[in-house]
């Protein structure tokens, strides 16, 4: 096909004007092709309540940012040692965001340590896509530890207050004041289960479940073990105590050793009860299952920290026709407990089981102090309802703790 | 059906359902199962441990201490505080070893008092923050929706509850009793969501033996 000269021209004239039309139709915005307006009064501090190695930038947002030629991406802080020195980058925070905490590690030989009671100068740079502009260099700043943070004074009120209701309550104990217990349920049975466990002539099961010695259920759990470790001397009862964690056998070999030795019966005391099984949740289980199905146990303990094996033991000793007594604070597990065992001991009534058992001044006058605690808690929650309810802010603020 | 070729795979299975016919009752292939569970449990855990803690806790620490007194000398050696801090960690170690001869055996009891004293009252400021001043914390709220009124008064009445040294008679009971209420319904909605999980447990044991080792689902 051959086209006529005019006809070609007149097509390129069209292209032309294509081209020329389209260039400008995609031009570029000419805010996008200047650097964002920098930021200004950078502020660097240390950062409070910390254990220094940190160091707090503030400023105040560029002009572009959010307004003006609205470009600002990110800003990126960098840090020197001095202000003619060469500037670092040390993080960056997107636009609208005005502060950034240059946390350094505290050890010597890490690449990010940052050391305290050294002058550093900060620097932000405002940064759209490809172009920047840089702030004025910062007055020098240096982080320090603090010994005592701010943040968590309510935790300091609470403990002090606690610890004046415990100490007085102990002293009143100590005196000789009676404090009234109400009865739980699951420790009224503790006797009565030793009993059986006597007639029948079967061992007793006590499981620690799976804490440690230092969590505060298996403490509890002890002091417990100490009271039942009493009677079944006295019985003459075998109480076997298969553990999950090493350190908790020594120290229930230590407790029950103590009650046999207390209640007249060292003789009694058989070290080989108490033994190690595993420290692997579910070979725990296994080897427990296999120990009640074998020993047939009168009374099984479940007294400590459980977790998903709760119902499998607990399951387990049902079949094995036992009486259970559990208690934990794990709050997942105790409505298997509920399910499967004859009396539970819900949550903080294993810590009270201790001092109920024990009778003791020191135990009694703790509990009591903890339901003073309970009682301002209480008090507090309803005023605090209120507060938030008629819009007092001031009171709300009070239990705020910055951690 | 496509069994595995995988021996391991026929090792898992057989066990599994060596660990399953637990539901029989007790028998010789359950008992097989369990002792072998056990033990290399046990095991693996004291190999676990000696590679994971002692070796690079214990002696790495001290030797990285050691190395900074060769290199760096006394001052800065003895100031690398952090490392030889785990001398101590080391001594309660060894005094718990100490429980294997019968006439010094009592020296571990110190090391078990260190941990549970310390740890005890650790955990008492922990537990205050997160039992005591957080739920005070996030059950301060405007008494404006349902939902709300009975967050607080759930809370106010399981706090009744667990008051000990008082007698649950009267007004006092009824709120106790309303506490027990709270704290039963939240129980049966816990239990039904942990069974519903335990039943995934369940499908993936069935996958196992079913579809990865006899091949017979995909």
């Amino acid at each position: 096909m051959v086209l006529d000269r005019g006809f070609s021209y007149l097509l390129l004239l069209a292209f032309f004007f294509l081209i020329l039309f389209s260039t400008n139709s995609f031009a570029q915005d000419p805010s996008d092709t200047l650097a964002p307006e920098s930021v200004t009064n950078v502020d660097a501090f240390d950062t409070p309540n910390d254990n220094g190695h940190s160091i707090t930038v503030s400023w105040e947002l560029s002009s572009d940012d959010g307004a003006g030629k609205n470009n600002v991406v990110v800003y990126e802080v960098y840090r020197s040692d001095s202000p003619e020195g060469k500037f670092e980058k040390r993080g960056m925070v997107p636009a609208g965001e005005n502060t950034f905490e240059d946390q350094g590690a505290k050890e010597k030989d890490n690449a990010n340590y940052l050391p305290s009671h050294k002058n550093f100068y900060y620097r932000v740079r405002a940064k759209s896509d490809g172009l920047f502009s840089d702030s004025e260099i910062s007055l020098p700043a240096y982080a320090y530890g603090q010994w005592y943070h701010t943040g968590k004074t309510p935790v300091l009120v609470a403990v002090i207050l606690f610890s004046v209701f415990a100490i007085t309550f102990i002293t009143l104990a100590r005196k000789g004041k009676l404090f009234y217990i109400r009865p739980l349920a699951g420790i009224e049975a503790v006797d009565d289960a030793i009993g059986r466990a006597t007639e029948m002539g079967k061992p007793i099961l006590y499981i620690f479940g799976l804490g440690t010695a230092d969590m505060i259920a298996t403490i509890a759990s002890f002091t417990i073990l100490s009271r039942v470790a009493k009677k079944t001397a006295e019985y003459q009862t075998p109480i076997l105590i298969p553990c999950y964690d090493s350190v908790v056998m020594a120290v229930a070999q230590e407790t029950v050793r103590a009650a046999y030795l207390e209640a007249g019966r060292p003789d009694m005391y058989k070290e080989e009860n108490i033994f190690f099984l595993t420290s692997m949740q579910f070979a725990y289980v296994a080897g427990v299952n296999g120990i009640m199905l074998r020993e047939k146990p009168a009374t099984n303990f479940y007294l400590g920290k459980f977790y998903a094996e709760s119902l499998i033991l607990a399951e387990t000793g049902s079949i094995a026709g036992s009486i259970q007594i559990s208690g934990t604070d794990e709050i997942a597990q105790i409505p298997f407990f509920v399910a499967a065992t004859d009396y539970t001991l819900i949550g903080e009534e294993l810590y009270a089981a201790s001092a109920y058992l024990g009778r003791e001044p020191v135990l009694l006058g703790t509990l009591k102090g903890q339901d003073w605690g309970k009682a301002v808690v209480i008090f507090s929650l309803i005023l605090g309802a209120l507060a938030a309810s008629f819009g007092f802010q001031f009171f709300i603020n009070l239990f705020r703790i910055q951690l | 059906m496509h069994p595995s070729p995988d021996i391991g795979i026929w090792i898992g299975g057989l066990l599994t359902l060596g660990i399953f016919s637990f539901l029989y009752g007790d028998n010789p292939y359950y008992k097989f199962c369990e002792a072998l569970f056990v033990g290399v449990s046990a095991g693996h855990w004291f190999i676990t441990l000696f590679w994971t803690v002692f070796i690079p806790k214990l002696l790495g620490n001290i030797g990285i201490a050691i190395h900074t007194f060769r290199t760096e000398g006394f001052a800065a050696g003895m100031s690398d505080y952090m490392h030889w801090s785990y001398i101590f960690g080391g001594i309660l170690g060894f005094l718990m070893i100490l429980r294997l001869f019968p006439k010094i055996g009592w020296i571990s009891r110190w090391s078990l008092a260190f941990v549970v004293g310390t740890t005890a009252g650790y955990y008492f400021i922990n537990y205050l923050v997160s039992n005591g001043l957080m739920q005070i914390q996030k059950t301060i709220l405007p008494l404006t929706s349902v939902g709300n009124i009975i967050l607080v008064v759930g809370t106010f009445c399981g706090l009744i509850y667990f008051f000990f040294s008082k007698e649950h008679k009267g007004a006092f009971g009824g709120l106790a009793r309303v506490g027990i209420w709270f704290l039963m319904i939240t129980f049966g909605a816990s239990f039904g969501y942990t069974v519903m999980s335990r039943m995934s447990l369940l499908i993936g044991r069935m996958d196992y033996i079913f579809g990865i080792w006899l091949g017979m689902i995909r």
